[in-house]
């Protein structure tokens, strides 16, 4: 495409079908403890 | 829904539903502001004192291929998806007060200066066993799980860390399951013996520090008065170095008293860390050092400048990590936990010395929010289950909100401490967050785009 560059694609789509096993980190438990950033963290089920 | 915004010269495109982000060019970047809802004629007026009708018309096509796609204007359907509708929390991650005290006195201590408004207290070793026990009994099918000792100052209560690392050891086999032991410290008492323990037993390690020498120094001093930047910083830099730059953060603190900020974190890249995580203060408004909304367009401006010496420094191969740039757009958290929010209160919980359980560590010392305790394993049903359901689609604010999906609802802490209601986003958190992912995913563009 000339005007348009895609970085990611449907990534939350295709998350959704193996999601929530629930083994990744939490949160708040990585570095933050007061501000919540979920989107920083990483799968453990990929 | 879409969001978009420009920065750092990039044009961006977040198709919020799919998780898709688009880098644009600036006529599809104005088309957005009328497509789809005028028809392409109306566009084309709108628009052609700028720009070449072919053009036009073909960038409308590009993004009618983007919506066949599914990666524009998609649809938010994760609230009927089996895996969000069957999901079942369990505990999976602790956060053991092993010493409400502390050996300095910091400002804007969210813990009353280490006491969480009670008395001084270490926890014992039997506390600490039966909170293990505690989270391996309800952690279900949970492999992974997660204890992190906190404070006030854990290092004053080392014995007893190393002993219920020692019982979780055992008690992990026994269960089949895996902690991750982590630590939080101010790094006054790190010596040779306890940074050679954490390092051997520790999967994270987070060392407190604010940044420039006179701005740690007036929040974070010792009973004396004294500031601790002197006496933590070799400490730290030890620290980091064995463990060979990995597995750690400095994580500071900024307040309206530092709201060039961006230099406290340049401060400490340039002392040699590569993790670094400096977050706003978190205060109640009558405070001098609290951030005001007024203070925002300052904060914004240094989160940008920020984001440019990040690309700079990566180029001039003198990269470092910020917690709050890092976004993995391919392998990031799936949608689901993406919904559900950072888990206090239903995946993740806090312990005090006497063995009451809080919904997590900020929570602690409001007695109203003693949700069980781990003498008796016991907990509240009730607050655990309205916990659980604080995610994003049950909160108002949130369902409407780009950043949904980025920051999760934030913290319900926050949110209860200036609205008194874990469902009522705190509005300065809110908007200070879609700036860091703003940021985050401009640098992201430009790293794509320039690497």
């Amino acid at each position: 495409m000339k005007h348009i560059k895609t970085l990611s694609g449907a990534t939350l789509v295709n998350s959704a079908a193996k999601g929530g096993c629930g083994e990744c980190q939490t949160s708040c438990q990585s570095a933050c403890k007061t501000s919540c950033t979920v989107a920083n963290q990483e799968c453990e089920n990929k | 829904m879409i969001h978009k915004f420009n920065q750092g010269g990039k044009y961006i495109v977040i198709d919020v539903n799919s998780g898709s982000v688009h880098v644009v060019d600036q006529l599809v970047y104005r088309i957005l502001d009328y497509y789809p809802k005028l028809r392409v004629e109306e566009t084309i007026k709108a628009l052609s004192k700028d720009f070449k009708e072919k053009d036009i018309h073909e960038a409308i096509e590009e993004l009618k291929f983007l919506e066949k796609e599914g990666l524009l204007n998609s649809k938010d359907n994760y609230f009927q998806h089996d895996s969000f509708k069957n999901r079942r929390p369990v505990v999976k991650a602790l956060c053991l007060h092993v010493s409400h005290d502390c050996n300095i006195r910091c400002r804007y201590c969210f813990a009353s200066q280490g006491d969480f408004k009670g008395n001084r207290l270490l926890m014992d070793i039997d506390v600490g066993r039966r909170s293990i026990d505690f989270l391996l009994n309800n952690s279900g099918n949970r492999r992974n799980l997660e204890v992190d000792f906190f404070g006030g100052e854990p290092l004053m209560n080392f014995e007893v860390v190393k002993a219920i690392v020692e019982y979780g050891r055992e008690k992990e086999k026994e269960y089949g399951k895996n902690i991750r032991f982590t630590t939080t410290t101010n790094g006054v008492l790190l010596n040779d013996e306890n940074m050679d323990f954490i390092n051997k037993n520790m999967d994270n390690v987070v060392l407190s520090i604010d940044g420039r020498e006179e701005i740690n120094d007036y929040m974070r001093y010792t009973v004396n008065g004294k500031g601790t930047y002197e006496t933590i910083v070799p400490k730290l830099l030890k620290m980091a170095e064995a463990r060979g730059h990995q597995n750690y953060y400095v994580r500071g603190t900024f307040t309206r008293h530092n709201l060039d900020f961006s230099e406290d974190v340049l401060h400490l890249a340039d002392l040699g860390f590569k993790n670094i995580s400096v977050e706003p203060v978190v205060a109640e408004p009558h405070h001098d050092y609290a951030i005001r909304e007024e203070d925002l367009p300052k904060v914004f401006k240094h989160y940008e400048a920020l984001a440019d010496e990040y690309v700079k420094r990566h180029y001039d191969n003198k990269g470092f990590s910020f917690f709050h740039f890092m976004i993995d757009l391919h392998q990031g958290p799936c949608v689901i936990k993406r919904i559900s929010g950072c888990g206090a209160g239903s995946e993740y919980i806090a312990v005090t010395p006497e063995g009451d359980i809080y919904p997590c560590h900020q929570f602690v010392g409001n007695t109203d929010f003693i949700i069980g305790s781990v003498l008796d394993n016991t907990l509240n049903k009730e607050m655990y289950d309205s916990f659980s359901e604080a995610h994003v689609y049950n909160k108002e604010k949130c369902n409407s909100c780009w950043a949904k999906f980025y920051c999760s609802g934030g913290c319900h802490a926050n949110a209860y401490n200036f609205n008194k209601d874990i469902m009522e986003p705190y509005d300065i958190g809110c908007q200070m967050e879609k700036k860091r992912i703003e940021c985050a995913l401009a640098i992201q563009a430009r790293l794509s785009e320039e690497g």
